[in-house]
């Protein structure tokens, strides 16, 4: 039993006092010190306070109520690393948690921060502010510094040989601490100052040592038995550094089955769940990972990924594997989706079933490549010529990705048409504990299963593009006899064949819009969550912020509404129209300079007058707290 | 071919389909169709096993005359498009068609890296060094005098595209030179090209009676190799540099490693999602 050294709620301090008579007496006096300094404390959970007594610190967080930290240090320090063994420890003691990372602008082995947030209950943002800076060292850190909002309750740990922390965080008014972090890795063989701190770090924390041990055993399981056995023992050696555990273990005895996975993982799941068995793309940040984790299990999946050599190519790619029945899917980003915009249009106009994920970055142009911005959502409604109506959804968090890529592959496979799927950096490159996302297709089997409407036996009147009620004609695949068609960009009439009559152009318009108008997409075309009046409305990434802001919002008296619209095109009018009613104030919520859901929505004739908009652009992670400002502001 | 005794032979004519061509009387894509039907006739292919994929312009409308399947899909984006049919059915017959704009001018990229990929196809390039269906324009094979097209008064002024060099030198391998006007020739080519394991190119001079009539004389200028092909590509650099681009018949094919995904499933989704657990 780790001695007991903090008080965090009320029925921690009931425990204290009852506690086991074994525990020191002056851990017993600090926890009634610390319950005195409860009101004084910032904390905005209130459960993550304590005194501790051997570091001299007024204030840190225990695992009861979770934390928001980050690590940060120059390149080769391996604080990602760390980050990822953290998180693998959170996970294995029962917490969930999100993961996000920032790099600075070298390519490889740049300065880098993870930044960790857990907590008893799912976590869908990074919250407000850091409860602890761990800094491996300061190198360049002033490159991240607006990413990492500390406050004078927040904790930064250093090393006692390092620099002075950089003015530009120690003007903060966060408290400093010093532990001899590169000593006791010296002392090591071969020993790692960021395992040092994750041992450190744990302790404080109060996380098991077995759960942080199993975490770097994850974690490190491609690297040679030598380095796993030190950065163990640097784990130990830093877990003791402090006196072991400092805070309450709360960790479940047994932890339930969750996952780790990072939005690109779950949107490549959800690709390959869809049915997806080949995958056409030219690598580009953020996607690539995604990418990368499809290749090799696509290939176990009897599905292939063939490396392109350029967008133009990938998209056509995905449509002459559609074209031949295998679903196929791209994933890209800002400038890839602005080459493949053509070749969406011939799947549209062709009817051919191809699913593109832009994984978001700050454009226009190249951009900002590593960091998030939910800014192409006008390209991906508006981008393509003509009248081309065609699916974009958005993910509404990490394993959202899962279940929005899947619903995408499905939805563009019955609909004989093209889906862009908008997941952004934010997202894809973080990294989540979480419930296993469920597998829709199993979820619903009431449903019609999500797949094409094939043409097996053709009879000689059969036309690839008659049009119908659905607006859906079957499709035959090469291999069929009697059912050769030749698939067309070109307007054409319902044989295929091309036409420019205003009469073909009209009917075949008609069929492209009316498969998709006249569709039921069920109810899972937006995440609703909460109830109340007060409404905020948004898209993708921008949820996770978004919630939480509605339930503190609804928490202190004010019942809000969250919606996050999964499917944004074609837009769920009616059902959007029954959900506002008649409500009280609409705060429309983005990441991206032009208000681009907003101006969309009104477009739509959606948004009462009274409606207003926070659009602001990336690389910053929209915060719970400045939604909330931006209502008062409103009001 | 196993299919081929479940189909009674059929005859060149059987091949086509019935929508009318749209391209001029006298173009030289004619003899390119009467061609390509001819081999699939002569090669016994089932029409439902072969898909021809094309981009844009005159020579691309090719697909939609015969009566196989087919893809008519954007600008210079034919190849990839065959590609992507390609890895996920292998058992198709993939041919694809197109011009020398298509091809060579804004699906040059692609042009290369097909080369290179070496997926088993067909590559039949329509080359009549004109834009035909944009009304004459300089392409990139055009002569840099060649002063007609009102975009260009004065010429390109810029050297021609070598498509054979630069099939070989981004690593094709199989290089023909055919003649729409020489339709026995044309039929064996564009055979051979199915036949080949790997990236067949057939580039096929084809004339733009509308456009650039004065090609009529092509059927002067055009002579038979009088040599074999070779299999090495120094020689094969040599002669096609050395040739005055009129010459007809297999320039080169070699035995190259052809890229072809392995489509065996040996797990499921569920074997793939224990890795997430915590
Ligand atoms: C993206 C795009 N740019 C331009 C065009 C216009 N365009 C259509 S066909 C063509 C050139 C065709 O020339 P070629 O490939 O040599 O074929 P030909 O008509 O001579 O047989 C052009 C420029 C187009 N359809 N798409
Ligand atoms: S313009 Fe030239 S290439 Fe086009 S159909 Fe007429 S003759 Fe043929």
């Amino acid at each position: 039993m780790p001695a007991v050294t903090g008080v965090a709620t009320e029925a921690d301090a009931r425990y204290l006092d009852r506690g086991p008579s074994h525990r020191p007496r002056r851990a017993r006096e600090a926890a009634r010190k610390s319950l005195r300094s409860l009101r004084l404390c910032g904390f905005n959970c209130r459960t993550a306070i304590c005194t501790d007594w051997r570091l001299g610190m007024c204030h840190r967080p225990s695992l009861t109520g979770g934390a928001a930290l980050a690590i940060t240090g120059a390149g080769g320090s391996g604080a990602v690393t760390a980050g990822l063994i953290l998180l693998a420890a959170v996970g294995r003691a029962g917490h969930y948690a999100l993961m996000g990372r920032s790099a600075g602008p070298q390519i490889r082995g740049g300065e880098s921060v993870a930044m960790l947030r857990f907590a008893p209950r799912p976590v869908e943002c990074m919250g407000d502010r850091l409860d602890l800076l761990v800094g491996l060292d300061w190198e360049n850190v002033g490159r991240f510094s607006d990413e990492l909002p500390l406050d004078e309750t927040s904790l930064i740990l250093t090393d006692d040989q390092a620099v002075p922390v950089p003015e530009i965080l120690a003007r903060s008014g966060a408290r400093v601490r010093s532990l001899p972090l590169k000593v006791l890795a010296e002392a090591q063989p071969d020993g790692r100052v960021n395992m040092i701190a994750i041992g450190a770090v744990g302790a404080l924390l109060g996380l098991p040592l077995a759960a942080l041990e199993s975490g770097a055993r994850v974690i490190l399981a491609d690297k040679d038995d030598r380095i796993i056995e030190t950065s163990v023992a640097c784990i130990r050696v830093g877990h003791a550094s402090i006196g072991g555990s400092q805070a309450p273990p709360v960790g479940m005895p047994t932890p339930p089955a969750r996952w780790n996975i990072s939005g690109n993982e779950a949107a490549g799941l959800g690709a390959l769940r869809g049915g997806v068995r080949f995958v056409a793309a030219y690598p580009i940040t953020p996607a690539s990972e995604m990418l990368e984790w499809l290749a090799p299990r696509l290939e176990r999946l009897g599905g292939s990924l063939l490396q392109a050599e350029d967008e133009l190519a990938s998209i056509n790619m995905l449509i002459g594997s559609s074209f031949g029945g295998v679903p196929a899917l791209t994933a890209t980003s800002g400038p890839g989706l602005s080459l493949m915009v053509e070749g969406i249009g011939l799947a549209v106009a062709s009817e051919t079933p191809v699913v593109v994920v832009d994984v978001q970055r700050g454009g226009p142009s190249t951009g900002i490549p590593t960091k998030s911005e939910q800014s192409d959502l006008n390209l991906a409604v508006y981008g393509l010529h003509g009248d081309a109506p065609h699916l974009v959804l958005a993910p509404t968090g990490i394993a959202d990705c899962a279940f929005t890529v899947q619903w995408a592959v499905g939805l563009a496979e019955q609909l004989q048409t093209a889906a862009i799927v908008l997941s952004d950096q934010a997202l894809g490159q973080s990294r989540a504990i979480l419930d296993p996302p469920a597998d829709p297709a199993v979820v619903r089997s009431d449903r019609q299963p999500p797949t094409r409407m094939i043409a097996d036996s053709p009879g000689p009147d059969y036309q690839r593009y008659r049009p119908s009620d659905s607006g859906l004609s079957s499709m035959t695949l090469p291999g069929v006899p009697g059912g050769m068609y030749t698939a067309d960009g070109l307007e054409h009439g319902a044989n295929g064949v091309p036409s420019s009559r205003a009469v073909d152009h009209a009917e075949q318009l008609d069929k492209r819009l009316r498969k998709l108008t006249a569709f039921d997409y069920g109810g899972e075309w937006a995440e609703i969550r909460g109830k109340g009046d007060c409404l905020l409305l948004t898209w993708g990434s921008s949820a996770g912020p978004v919630f939480e802001a509605a339930e503190r919002l609804s928490a202190s008296g004010r019942p809000t509404r969250a919606i996050a619209l999964r499917l944004i095109a074609p837009l769920q009018r009616q059902a959007l129209l029954t959900e506002l009613g008649s409500v009280g104030p609409i705060l429309v919520v983005e990441q991206n300079q032009g208000a681009q859901l907003f101006c969309y929505l009104h477009a739509q004739r959606v948004l009462p007058p009274h409606a207003r908009s926070y659009a602001r652009p990336g690389p910053l992670l929209l915060r719970p707290a400045e939604i909330l400002r931006a209502l008062e502001e409103e009001a | 071919m196993d299919a081929a005794s479940v189909i009674p032979t059929l005859r060149a004519k059987d091949y086509k389909s019935d929508v009318v061509p749209v391209w001029c009387p006298g173009c030289g894509h004619f003899g390119v169709l009467s061609a390509v039907t001819k081999a699939l006739a002569y090669l016994k292919l089932p029409k439902e096993r072969v898909a021809l994929i094309s981009g844009i312009g005159c020579s691309a409308r090719l697909p939609a005359y015969v009566g196989a399947y087919g893809f008519h899909g954007v600008h210079g984006r034919a190849l990839p498009l065959a590609a992507g049919l390609k890895a996920a059915r292998p058992d198709l017959t993939v041919l694809v068609a197109g011009g020398d704009g298509d091809g060579f001018s804004i699906g040059g990229n692609h042009f290369l890296h097909a080369c290179r990929r070496n997926m088993d196809m067909a590559y039949i390039v329509m080359d009549n060094e004109v834009y035909g269906m944009t009304k004459g324009q300089a392409s990139p094979t055009t002569r840099p005098d060649w002063a007609k097209s009102k975009l260009t008064p004065h010429g390109t002024g810029i050297r021609p595209f070598q498509p054979a060099a630069i099939a070989l030198a981004a690593g094709a391998s199989f290089i023909a030179r055919g003649y729409s006007g020489d339709p026995g020739g044309l039929t064996r080519l564009i055979s051979e090209a199915i036949e080949h394991p790997g990236f067949g190119f057939l580039h096929v001079l084809s004339p733009c009676r509308t456009f650039r009539p004065e090609q009529s004389d092509w059927k002067h200028q055009v002579h038979r190799s009088d040599k074999g092909p070779t299999d090495d590509p120094a020689e094969a650099a040599h002669s096609i540099q050395a040739d005055d681009g009129m010459t007809l018949g297999l320039l080169y094919a070699r035995r190259l490693p052809v890229w072809q995904p392995d489509n065996r499933a040996t797990a499921t989704t569920a074997d793939l999602e224990g890795a997430f657990v915590v």
